[in-house]
């Protein structure tokens, strides 16, 4: 007799725990074939309001990390989905029904991205910050911090537009609430094991599963967000929505994108530059 | 009940010294700037006055939307055929010789900023004039050096950039603006604010003299509606706004779902830390400096005093005695110090947040001072027994009212000091090297001044975190603001 093989229960990331939805809600997620894969959390304004609460409590621990430590828990979160490979190729196989070869290759795209962000995490603040000659006895140096909470709407795609946009978020020093792409909640939901097993503290990122058009609204206009990244917000409406919802407390925001993105193309810097702040301190000189 | 102190001054008056209005010559009415040429304007003319005075300065033409359609298409047209596509060094050579003239015309700018701002002639004389020069030589010589700015090799300006700029700092905030958008070859439609337009209007001239090409720099006149006329022209690029958070807020949500850039320089409560090991009477002038430059109307002014307890007796008696050397009065004598308040609307807010104070329980300290009988004023003043919920801790009064508040250890002078929405500045005032980088390091602000306050530089980039606003200017990043990058 076949063994009876043992399903996963897709929940929700939030505050380095993976708490069902506080409002039992669930829905069906099947495989390309159209069976039954799994019922996937469907979060709700509250989860979304615990998941900003455990960013905010995450802010100030993982903003004074030092960037060498958080370029090394990336890198640790990279070394960790080396190991899961297999497993993720097989998920994006069995929820997109794509080929093995094709899964593999945003697979790799996905951990390599990491890596490369991990690597940005202590070289950012080098490239952006300035020694700046004022005409003054002053020493004055502007350096980037980063902004703080960000809520960010992924990406369609099932892997490497999700990490595309996170990774840049963390190694910046925020913490984010991130909004699933609606079609594949569960790949967000595994990479967030990943996290949670790769020395990322909780609530660095925390992972939601759900309709984008009812939860969006909720980190849009909630006043402890400080960033919105819009690039998942396919509805040019919806967008305009959030954005104008953002501007309650001034969020930075990032558009959703003009043209498709090619996610396998090498990024540039401006997903980490987007959620830095510029501080510029003063000091006189003299004896 | 306000307490008059005898007059620390009174051995020692001065004699009137006042700067001569002669080299000013403002005329009776003034149209807008569009496409190089003085032009009548569409909407309801509208006075600028001197708020030291209430004299009648000039009648000013207000830009209704066919003004700003005018103008955008002259800035549209200029940016496409000439600006966009000279080359960088071409643009320099312009740019330096903006910056020429308005050294050249320093005194001008300077006399004719104090009478239509009402801020003292020695502060537009060696601050704000200097340092709107100081911002076009440096921008001047990053047109052709774009390379060099972090965003790739060819990086591209936006286009056309409409920029509202407020009364505080008129021709600075202008320079602010236009210095790094047209180094970047945009080109600018420019208003200024309803209530100090002339030297921007002068600036319009400047431009002429340079013969700096039509439709390069657009001036154009007018109050909220004319603003609001600029946000809404869908062929505008980018928005640049210095103004209060609410309107900022306003123009964020005009720009949803638009393809705009927007810059925001917003309203700030910043707090000025002293603590018990600091140079007091270092500390003292960066109080004053802090709170009472420019009559207060400075967005990241020190307008939160945050003392440590074991001083806070002897900081605030030496600070009484300071303030009561201030000498309010006619912004044009070289000895004033703090000079009016720039409309009778600004004094009514003023007025109407300290009374608040006193009724919400703080405790009202001004110096004795004589005000003039007309125009403007209102007296340095400070607030003790303030706590965090009251609403002149809270909000930002924009004008020369200091709030005191007490902390007995550095965890809980930071608390205090990011304890609001906004995030504009700070100040540190402590001899304790590390301190000094532990609190820069904590403080959610823009700028942090550590034993100085209110140093502004065009290399330095100034603007805030959270609720003052996004976007740089000075610097890289206030040219970046202006840029595509191009990878």
């Amino acid at each position: 007799m076949a063994r009876l093989d043992v399903k996963k229960t897709y929940k929700l990331y939030i505050g380095g725990a993976f708490p069902r939805s506080e409002s039992g809600r669930t829905s069906v997620v099947n495989d390309a074939q159209g069976n039954l894969l799994a019922n996937a959390a469907k979060a709700s304004r509250k989860d979304a309001r615990d998941a900003v609460i455990a960013a905010r409590k995450a802010f100030g621990g993982w903003s004074s990390a030092t960037a060498y430590n958080r370029g090394q828990v990336l890198y640790r979160i990279a070394e960790v989905l080396e190991g899961r490979r297999d497993q993720f190729v097989a998920e994006l196989r069995a929820t997109e029904g794509i080929t093995a070869a094709k899964a593999t290759t945003y697979v790799d795209a996905a951990i390599d991205r990491i890596v490369w962000y991990a690597g940005w995490a202590d070289k950012i603040t080098q490239v952006v910050s300035t020694a700046n000659p004022v005409a003054g006895p002053f020493f004055n140096l502007s350096s980037p911090e980063p902004t703080g909470v960000v809520a960010v709407v992924a990406p369609r795609g099932p892997l490497l537009g999700l990490v595309s946009v996170v990774a840049p978020v963390i190694a910046t020093g925020n913490t984010c609430v991130v909004i699933a792409s609606e079609a594949h909640p569960l790949t967000a939901i595994t990479l967030g094991e990943v996290m949670a097993t790769s020395d990322l503290p909780g609530g660095v990122v925390n992972m939601l599963t759900g309709s984008v058009a009812e939860i969006a609204p909720w980190l849009a206009s909630h006043m402890d967000v400080n960033g919105i990244d819009l690039t998942g917000v396919a509805d040019p409406e919806l967008a305009a929505a959030l954005e104008t919802a953002s501007a309650d407390n001034l969020k930075r925001v990032r558009r959703a994108p003009e043209v498709a993105v090619d996610w396998l193309a090498t990024p540039g810097i401006d997903r980490l530059t987007d959620w830095l702040e510029t501080k510029t301190v003063w000091h006189p000189i003299g004896v | 009940m306000v307490k008059v102190p005898e007059r620390a001054t009174a051995f020692f008056e001065y004699a009137p010294a006042p700067e001569s209005r002669a080299i000013v010559d403002i005329k009776a009415s003034y149209g807008l700037f569009i496409d190089g040429e003085f032009v009548d304007g569409h909407g309801t003319s509208f006075k600028t006055i001197n708020p030291a005075s209430e004299e009648v300065l000039a009648e000013v033409a207000e830009a209704d939307e066919a003004d700003i359609d005018l103008a955008v298409r002259a800035a549209r047209r200029a940016h496409t055929r000439v600006w966009g596509r000279m080359p960088g060094s071409e643009r320099a050579k312009y740019l330096f010789r903006i910056a020429r003239i308005i050294q050249e015309r320093g005194r001008e700018l300077a006399v004719l900023e104090s009478i239509d701002n009402g801020k003292p002639i020695k502060e537009s004389r060696d601050i704000d004039i200097p340092v709107v020069a100081a911002h076009f030589f440096y921008y001047a010589g990053w047109a052709d050096k774009l390379s060099y700015a972090g965003l790739g090799t060819d990086p591209k300006p936006l286009g056309v950039a409409g920029q509202i700029i407020p009364w505080n700092f008129p021709l600075l905030m202008l320079a602010w603006k236009i210095a790094p958008a047209l180094a970047a070859g945009n080109t600018v439609v420019l208003k200024p604010a309803e209530t100090t337009p002339l030297t921007a209007l002068l600036f319009a001239e400047i431009c002429q003299q340079a013969d700096l090409p039509p439709g390069v720099v657009n001036i154009v006149t007018g109050a909220g509606a004319t603003g609001r006329a600029i946000v809404a022209h869908p062929d505008v690029d980018k928005i640049a706004f210095t103004g209060s958070t609410d309107v900022g807020k306003a123009i964020a949500r005009a720009v949803a779902g638009s393809k705009k850039k927007v810059t925001l320089e917003l309203g700030g409560k910043a707090a000025n830390i002293v603590f018990d090991d600091a140079p007091i009477d270092q500390a003292i002038e960066g109080i004053v400096n802090g709170i009472f430059f420019n009559q207060g109307h400075v967005c990241c002014a020190g307008s939160r005093l945050l003392v440590q307890e074991s001083v806070a007796e002897e900081v605030l008696e030496r600070l009484k005695r300071r303030m009561s050397t201030l000498r309010v009065g006619d912004p044009l004598d070289k000895n004033t110090d703090v000079g009016a308040i720039n409309s009778a609307e600004q004094l009514a807010k003023i007025r109407e947040l300290s009374d608040v104070g006193e009724q919400e329980g703080g405790e009202r300290w001004s110096p004795a001072c004589d005000l003039p009988a007309n125009g403007f004023w209102f007296p340095p003043t400070l607030f003790t027994g303030v706590t965090q919920a009251h609403r002149i801790a809270r909000e930002e009064i924009f004008g020369p009212v200091l709030s005191v508040i007490t902390f007995r250890t550095p965890a809980e002078a930071v608390e205090k000091a990011n304890n609001t929405p906004f995030g504009l500045s700070a100040g540190v005032w402590t001899d304790k090297g590390s301190r000094i980088l532990w609190m820069a390091n904590q403080l959610r602000a823009g700028v942090v001044w550590a034993n100085t306050f209110n140093k502004f530089d065009p290399t330095a980039p100034f603007g805030g975190y959270k609720e003052s606003g996004y976007g740089r200017e000075g610097g890289i990043p206030g040219l970046a603001t202006y840029l595509k990058g191009t990878g």
